[in-house]
């Protein structure tokens, strides 16, 4: 085999050109991986805007903002920026192509061009949605429910579907584009069973990529139809069926939950061995674990129709496979707790950002048990306990771990290190600015208030007002990030290559890595947690 | 001077083999997306059609049968001329396979001219689902539903051909120009994986489309 | 400020034993969870000088014991729920009905006597109340959280939902299905009275003619009693004593003549053919509104009464 010898193959990928042109038509996954990072940040403060706007709207009954309308599509601006332009491509498609290849001991992605039209895909799917919501918005929630989407709602719905299904191509090409790396480009003796369990579940979200966004296209095409041309699929008037676009529609959207918290839950499992020195526990269950949330979270759609008016056979089995979808989550937070058990455990910013995702995915995940018995959904359905649920999954999970990831391979990224002390601070705020924000939405949600109401029955305020405060908090503790993060690329300390002790391909590069990842393609000969046994003091790095 | 021993081998990958396979398997997955694309409406459809089986099928009626069946050879036909082409390839005739991507766009072109003049019958007998609607009745509804459907799934199985249709022209593009040898043609596969594909899918809307109105 | 919700109806004792149940579930694995990773952050912090002793090499054992008191738990639970809510979608025979229909944004209540409400629905304590829901529009949702219940109103179709009120007093009713610029306004009362007051409202709200009544007339106005009635019966069925019994079908099957059935009856009347006649109904759709669809509907149902009484 002919070793082939790049020019500069010893050049940092961040010295490799420095001209805009460089960037825009790069196809290194490290630096697509920053064009994706500079995207979805700006998506998120978007997002987060139209969330500060919503809590301030809500700190009276009657409702701060006065028309209900704008209330109306900030809230759908809000989720669609948030669950299509934040979520879906922040941990898997932003940390995951950097970090991929690299855990891998690949030099790139398989097709690192298609990389780079993911990334153009994404960003026109963007201008497209927002050139929409900014032009007016739209009211129907990012849920699209018909007849109110197709047939009543106002605004420019083709618009931000087309924009979605525009950015759904990214998604499937990234997801192919990661499978197939996986299988074709592990470094020698990276054997299936020595994964990171990251790229495990980069894997697991790769296949809802690949298998559940070609559903929600074709959903998105039918309802374009319907909008466009007033044609019946789904409007019962004209003898569709509404219940069919729900059916379709969760059959994308719920296992797209799980892309949003699989990575999560993978990029806590790298930390906490990582920081607690220690061999994570029980990882092929963990692994298997991943997978097996990805297989069934295909057949759980259901459960968000439990007072929709679907069968009640459908009903029943539906909430008798959430129940199963969550057994693999509990295993994988009794693993995280058996790894702590006997560790030398320190607590950097990605391990208190970890606990907090711990605590509040635990949370999140409790109350999916509400949800998923029968009865109390009936209770408790399109209340703002949903609300406070899969905030507790999304932003107390999901955001939390991004954060976790960012601080983690920060240096990797960007060879610099982050002020470790405003990190713990800003780690902890978030955390308690969290739970005083969404904590109280459970309450509000059990005493009835139901979603998406521009305005309330007075006896709700004091609880609405105490989640606004907390809104105040997490939003400054979202800034502070920002600014240190930033701040760090100019005047940071240089990183050195493994600045917490990892034991994964990633960090036998130096940081920043070079273009090519690895000048000579490393061996694989162990698995990626296997730290030293107790009683041999790990020697500091 | 590595560039030469392996021309077309990325820097990611250990040689040409591995990443010709790795093409292979990346074109399989984007079919099983295309799969799920189709299912998904195919799936649908069949939901809509068990509501209102008379409507759908009083619509089925309406549809230009002889030009479906054409088309339906023309397709198969395509894909054992392509596949043929790539047997040449492998066999390191390189001026059939251009020959055989010629044929191969000539007939999808014919299949799309094909596609054009039936949709032409199709708005002036009124079956467009929006506005004035041949079929009053009864059944008008799920004629109209059946028609949605059917422009739906036509225009998506139509814009898979024409970009079949360019691919295949760039295959042959590329051939001509010598970009190909017997050592590495993985193009040529993969461009075969997609026609067939889109071969198949017409396969499948076929009896969907045309027959079971008429059963 | 309150932090429990009042409970106004006893088909929602067992929602609430369910909630509470789940409560104690969630709150032991989260103590269990908390508690554990304080205990592990300071007893095995990194500088910490506790002996670690041997690691558990076999991790087999705690994970299979693991999986299954979470599968155990967890099928327990789902069983709980789903019993509850198969009772919660079997209404009692002798249930009072009253009509719901939604339109953006609005609830029109229909009673049987005729009774016309908008965004308020009077009801009489220690009665079970079927509702028979539809919507003109888009999907909506009526719930009323004093009830624990809830149930999405879909358009070109009914739902039902039941409940015993067992608490004299006014409740919420809100829309909790997202259904445009008004949603939050979308929200009315539930007035749960004696059985005297109850009486006295019907009295003092009028109504005039029952539903019934009113369905009679349209029953004759839109041509459906020149088939259905008296001696036109050999083209169509008679509709005499047709509701709540079983009605077999041309394929074959049987139907149970619901609210749900005759309406679609008269919607799509090719969906369900009655068996040995012709499928030559019209369909009806887009020609009577739900309104009077609510009234003619009504009217059948009294015809069951006219053959048992």
């Amino acid at each position: 085999m002919s070793q082939i010898v790049l020019p500069q193959s010893q050049i940092s990928y961040l010295s490799d050109g420095v001209s805009l042109r460089s960037w825009l038509l790069t196809t290194d996954h490290k630096r697509i991986a920053i064009l994706y990072m500079i995207s979805i940040t700006f998506f998120f403060f978007l997002g987060g805007s139209a969330a500060a706007l919503i809590r301030y709207n809500l700190l009276v009954p009657q409702g701060m903002i006065q028309s209900a309308e704008t209330y109306n599509r900030l809230f759908t601006m809000h989720g669609i920026i948030m669950v299509w332009f934040f979520l879906v491509p922040a941990v898997p498609v932003t940390i995951g192509n950097f970090m991929l290849p690299l855990m891998l001991g690949a030099r790139d992605l398989a097709f690192p061009k298609l990389n780079l039209i993911s990334w153009y895909l994404f960003m026109a799917g963007g201008a497209c949605a927002l050139y929409a919501l900014f032009s007016g918005g739209i009211d129907t929630g990012w849920t699209f429910y018909t007849p109110l989407s197709s047939n009543y709602a106002q605004g420019h719905v083709a618009a931000v579907v087309i924009g979605i299904f525009i950015s759904g191509f990214s998604s499937i090409a990234t997801g192919l584009n990661f499978i197939v790396t996986i299988h074709r480009l592990r470094a020698p003796g990276l054997t299936w069973y020595r994964l990171p369990v990251f790229v495990w579940s980069l894997y697991s979200t790769s296949v809802i990529f690949v298998l559940a966004t070609p559903v929600l296209a074709i959903t998105l095409i039918l309802l374009l139809f319907e909008t466009l041309f007033h044609v019946g699929v789904f409007d019962p008037r004209l003898g569709g069926d509404p219940l069919l676009f729900q059916h379709l529609f969760w059959f994308y959207s719920h296992p797209a939950v799980y892309i949003m918290i699989l990575p999560g839950l993978g990029v806590v499992s790298e930390i906490i061995p990582v920081f607690a020195r220690k061999e994570l526990f029980g990882y092929k269950f963990v692994v298997w674990a991943s997978v097996s949330i990805a297989v069934i979270a295909f057949f759980v759609w259901g459960h968000h129709m439990f007072v929709s008016g679907q069968s009640l056979f459908a009903s029943v089995t539906f909430s008798l496979l959430s129940y199963f979808v969550a057994v693999p989550s509990a295993i994988k937070v009794f693993n995280w707790l058996g790894t702590l058990h006997k560790g030398h455990i320190r607590f950097d910013a990605p391990m208190i950002y970890a606990f907090g995702f711990i605590g509040l995915f635990t949370m999140g995940g409790l109350t999916g048990l509400f949800l998923a018995a029968l009865a109390a959904d009936v209770e408790l359905h399109d209340t703002y306990f949903v609300v406070a649920h899969f905030h507790y999954i999304m932003v107390g999970g999901m955001v939390s771990a991004y954060f976790a990831a960012l601080h983690y391979w920060w240096p990797k990224m960007t060879g610099k290190m982050y002020p470790e002390m405003l990190a713990r601070a800003a780690a902890l705020l978030m955390f308690l600015g969290f739970n005083v924000t969404f904590f109280p939405q459970f309450i509000l949600g059990y005493l009835g208030m139901p979603r998406r109401y521009h305005a309330y029955p007075p006896e709700f305020q004091v609880l609405n007002v105490l989640s606004s405060a907390g809104a105040t908090i997490l939003a400054a503790a979202y800034l502070m990030p920002l600014v240190y993060l930033t701040f760090s690329l100019f005047r940071g300390d240089r990183a050195p290559a493994n600045p917490w002790g990892g034991l994964g391909l990633e960090w036998q590069t130096p940081s920043p890595p070079f273009t090519i990842n690895f000048v000579v393609t490393p061996v694989v000969t162990k698995g990626p947690y296997e730290f030293p046994k107790p009683g041999i003091e790990p020697s500091d790095v | 001077m590595s560039e030469e021993v392996a021309p077309h081998t990325h820097f990611q990958y250990a040689d040409a083999t591995h990443q010709s396979d790795t093409a292979v398997a990346g074109m399989w997955l984007f079919l099983a997306s295309e799969v799920l694309f189709f299912g998904g409406l195919i799936i649908a459809w069949m939901f809509c059609r068990h509501w209102q089986p008379a409507g759908f099928d009083a619509g089925g009626r309406e549809t230009v049968l002889w030009i479906g069946t054409l088309n339906l050879f023309l397709l198969i036909t395509s894909s054992f001329v392509y596949s043929s082409g790539l047997a040449f390839m492998e066999a390191g005739n390189i001026r059939r396979l251009v020959q055989c991507c010629v044929v191969t766009m000539a007939i999808g072109t014919l299949f799309l001219l094909l596609k054009f003049y039936e949709w032409h019958i199709d708005l002036s007998e009124n079956l467009f689902p929006a506005g004035p609607f041949k079929i009053t009745g009864t059944d008008a509804g799920g004629a109209r539903m059946f028609w949605s459907f059917y422009f739906v799934a036509t225009v998506l199985h139509a814009l898979h051909m024409i970009i079949g249709v360019g691919l295949v022209g760039w295959v042959a593009v590329q051939a001509r120009r010598g970009a190909f040898d017997d050592g590495w043609y993985t193009p040529v596969e993969v461009v075969g994986l997609y026609w067939s594909f889109v071969d198949i899918v017409w396969i499948v809307l076929y009896p969907v489309i045309y027959l079971v109105g008429r059963g | 400020m309150r932090l429990t919700l009042p409970l106004a109806a006893s088909t929602g004792a067992q929602t609430d034993l369910l909630l509470l149940g789940l409560l104690a579930v969630s709150l032991a694995v989260l103590g269990l969870v908390f508690w554990l990773m304080l205990v592990y952050a300071i007893r095995y912090r990194h500088n910490s000088p506790v002996d670690r002793g041997a690691l558990a090499e076999k991790s087999f054992r705690f994970e299979i014991s693991w999986t299954v008191a979470t599968l155990v738990i967890f099928f327990g639970l789902f069983i709980w729920g789903s019993t509850i809510y198969v009772r919660l979608y079997q209404p009692p025979a002798n249930a009072l009905k009253v009509y719901v229909v939604a339109k953006q944004w609005m609830w029109k209540i229909e009673h049987a006597g005729g009774q016309r409400e908008i965004n308020a629905l009077h009801i009489p304590v220690d009665t079970p109340i079927e509702l028979i829901m539809t919507s003109e529009d888009v999907i909506h949702d009526f719930f009323v959280p004093a009830f624990r219940v809830k149930r999405d109103v879909l358009p070109g179709q009914y739902e039902t939902m039941w409940f015993r009120p067992d608490r004299i007093g006014t409740y919420h009713l809100f829309c909790s299905q997202f259904c445009g610029t008004a949603h939050s306004n979308m929200i009315g009362d539930v007035v749960v009275m004696s059985a005297q007051d109850y009486a006295g409202w019907l009295t003092t709200s009028g109504g005039g003619k029952t539903l019934a009544a009113q369905g009679k007339g349209l029953f004759i106005r839109y041509g459906c009693a020149g088939c259905h009635l008296g001696g036109g019966t050999v083209r169509a069925p008679s509709l005499v004593g047709l509701y709540g019994s079983p009605v077999p079908l041309s394929d074959g099957s049987t139907a149970i003549a619901d609210d749900r059935y005759i309406r679609d009856s008269i919607m799509q009347p090719k969906s369900q053919v009655v068996a040995s006649y012709e499928p030559i109904m019209p369909s009806f759709a887009n020609v009577i509104g739900e309104d009077d669809l609510v009234r003619l509907v009504a009217y059948i149902h009294s015809l069951a009464a006219e053959k048992h009484g």
